[in-house]
C-alpha cells in the first residue's frame, strides 16, 4: 500500500511511469524469476541446432506452449513473432493482476521493438517457391498479413480485443529499449492507459541472419554451445542469435496507485540518439552522449547507478567500444557494477534491451548482482573497474539499461526502485 | 476417385485448417462456416491446398460450391476423375 501523498509528476512536471508487470520468454526461461534464476545459478541457455542451409550452429530457442493462449488455428496462420508476442503479453497482463474484462481496451496500446520481421516467413515462402519449381500461384496469401511491420503486436491485439493502438518500432538491436520508450511516452501524452511495451525476436528462426553474421566474421561459435557467445572474454568470436521475447505492463504511477497495483520500478530516464557514422561499426562518443542524456533526464549522477546492463554482443570491436564508452561515463562510480547478459542467453535482437532489463530487475529485491558467462580470460581492453563476473550480493535501486544497434542507433533506460 | 473418398480428401484439408474443432460430427448438408471456425481466409487456404495436395483449380466464380461438405463433393468429384 502506497501513501496517497505520493507525488505522480516528476520534477519536469511530466506523469511518472511505472512497470506493474512483465512477461517473457527466453533461453533461460518463461518468466522473470525462472530468468533471474537461471541467471543467478550461472546457466547458459544456448544449444547447437540445425539451421536451414547452415547446418549445425549454435542459437537461443525458447520453449514455451505456443497454443497455450491462442488457438492452434491462429498459430497456424500467424508467425513464430506473434506466438512469442501473444504468450508475453497474456504473462504480463496476468504479472499486473489486469483482466482486460475490467478495462477499456481502447486505451490499451502494444508497442512492441524488433530487430526485423517477416524475414522467416519469406524465407520459407522462397524455400517453397523452389519446392514447387518456382510456381508463384502456390505462393501463400498468408504471406502480406504475415510480414507486415506491425505483424506481432497486431496478433497481440487480435488475440487479447484490444482496440487501442499497435504498432512495432524498428530499431536493430536497440529495439527492445525503445518499445519501453514510446509506451512510455504514448501514456506521458495520455494516448493510452495501459501500456504493452517491449521487445521480441524471431531471428532466430531464418537462416539469413546467421550467414550474415558468418559473412561479417561475426557469427559467436564453439564446440561447446555454452561457450559460443562470450562478451568481454579475450577469444570472444561473435554473435549468437537467439529468439524472445518480454513485454512490461506501464502505467501512469497516478493509475498503478488508484487500482493498487504491484510496482515492480520506475522509469526515470532515456535516450535515444544516432551515431551518424557506420552500417555497423559503433560510436563510443555518441553511445556516451547517449547514457549522459539518460542521466540528465533522470536527475541522476553516474555514480548514483548500482548496475550498467551492457549491451555487449561478444563482437571484438563492438564490446570494445562500448567498455571505452562504459569507462567513460562511469570513471568516478566506485559503487557502480557492471555486468552483461549475452553470454548466458545469447543475443536475442529486438528483444535483447527488454529481456536483458528483466534479467536485472529483480536485483531492487534480492540484492544481489548477477555476473557474466564465458569470460575465462577477460579481454585487457574490457576491464571496467565494476565489471561483476560472479554474482555478488549489493543492494541496488537505479539501473542502466544499454542497448545498441545497426546503422548506428543507441538507447540507454534508467529504471529505479520504486519507494512510495 | 469415387465420392466417399473425395468426402474423405476435403475432410482432411479442413481437418488441417479447423485444427480446433471436433470433424467427427460434421453435417454434410449445412454450410462449413457454420459448424466450424473457417473465415474467408480459411477458405483460400482449402483452395490452395486442393491445388497443392491434388492439382485442383478452384476458379473464384467457383469458391461458392464449396459452401458445405456436399457441395465440396458435388462439384469436386469430377475434378478428382480428371
Amino acid at each position: 500500500m502506497y501513501s496517497s501523498q505520493t507525488n505522480c509528476k516528476n520534477s519536469h512536471g511530466l506523469d511518472r511511469v511505472v512497470i506493474t508487470g512483465v512477461g517473457l520468454t527466453s533461453p533461460l526461461g518463461n518468466s522473470m524469476p525462472e530468468l533471474r534464476q537461471n541467471l543467478l545459478a550461472g546457466k547458459s541457455g544456448i544449444v547447437h541446432n540445425e539451421i536451414r542451409h547452415m547446418g549445425k550452429v549454435a542459437v537461443g530457442l525458447c520453449r514455451f506452449d505456443e497454443t497455450q493462449y491462442q488457438t492452434k488455428k491462429n498459430r497456424k496462420r500467424g508467425t513464430r513473432a506473434g506466438a512469442i508476442s501473444i504468450f508475453c503479453a497474456h504473462e504480463a497482463l496476468n504479472s499486473a493482476r489486469i483482466s482486460l474484462e475490467n478495462i477499456d481496451r481502447s486505451r490499451v496500446g502494444v508497442y512492441l521493438g524488433i530487430t526485423e520481421h517477416g524475414n522467416v516467413e519469406t524465407e520459407n515462402e522462397i524455400h517453397e517457391l523452389y519446392q514447387n519449381k518456382l510456381d508463384t500461384s502456390l505462393w501463400s496469401h498468408h504471406h502480406n498479413p504475415r510480414t507486415v511491420a506491425n505483424s506481432p503486436a497486431g496478433e497481440v491485439t487480435l488475440n487479447l480485443g484490444i482496440t487501442g493502438p499497435h504498432y512495432t518500432i524498428g530499431a536493430a538491436c536497440a529495439a527492445g529499449n525503445l518499445g519501453l520508450i514510446q509506451g512510455l511516452q504514448m501514456l506521458r501524452l495520455g494516448e493510452v492507459d495501459v501500456a504493452l511495451a517491449g521487445g521480441i525476436s524471431e531471428s532466430a528462426q531464418t537462416f539469413g541472419i546467421f550467414a550474415a553474421f558468418a559473412s561479417q566474421g561475426a557469427l559467436g561459435h564453439h564446440d561447446d554451445p555454452a561457450m559460443a557467445t562470450r562478451p568481454l572474454d579475450k577469444s570472444r568470436n561473435g554473435i549468437v542469435v537467439s529468439e524472445g521475447g518480454c513485454i512490461y505492463v506501464l502505467e501512469r504511477l497516478e493509475n498503478a496507485l488508484k487500482r493498487n497495483s504491484p510496482i515492480l520500478a520506475e522509469i526515470v530516464g532515456y535516450h535515444c540518439n544516432s551515431d551518424a557514422t557506420d552500417f555497423v561499426l559503433p560510436n563510443s562518443g555518441r553511445q556516451i552522449e547517449c547514457m549522459r542524456k539518460a542521466l540528465a533526464m533522470a536527475h541522476v549522477d553516474a555514480s548514483d547507478i548500482d548496475i550498467v546492463s551492457m549491451h555487449a554482443t561478444g563482437t571484438t570491436m563492438g564490446d570494445i567500444q562500448e567498455c571505452e564508452a562504459v569507462g567513460s561515463v562511469f570513471s568516478n562510480s566506485d559503487k557502480t557494477k557492471i555486468n552483461c547478459t549475452k553470454g548466458f542467453i545469447g543475443h536475442a535482437m529486438g528483444a535483447a534491451g527488454a529481456l536483458e532489463l528483466a534479467g536485472n530487475l529483480p536485483s531492487f529485491t534480492d540484492d544481489t548482482i548477477h555476473g557474466c558467462h564465458g569470460i575465462g580470460q577477460l579481454d585487457a581492453k574490457c576491464a571496467l573497474p565494476g565489471l561483476t563476473i560472479e554474482s555478488l550480493k549489493k543492494p541496488c535501486s537505479l539501473i542502466l539499461n544499454n542497448s545498441f544497434g545497426m546503422l548506428g542507433i543507441n538507447s540507454s533506460l534508467i529504471i529505479k526502485k520504486f519507494v512510495s | 476417385m469415387q465420392e466417399v473418398a473425395v468426402r474423405e480428401a476435403v475432410l482432411n484439408i479442413i481437418a488441417d485448417i479447423a485444427m480446433d474443432n471436433d470433424l467427427s460430427n460434421i453435417q454434410d448438408e449445412l454450410a462449413l462456416r457454420d459448424q466450424l471456425d473457417l473465415d474467408s481466409m480459411d477458405f483460400l487456404d482449402i483452395v490452395m491446398e486442393l491445388k497443392k495436395r491434388h492439382k485442383i483449380e478452384v476458379p473464384q466464380e467457383d469458391y461458392s460450391k464449396l459452401a458445405t461438405l456436399a457441395s465440396c463433393v458435388e462439384y469436386l468429384t469430377p475434378k478428382f476423375a480428371q
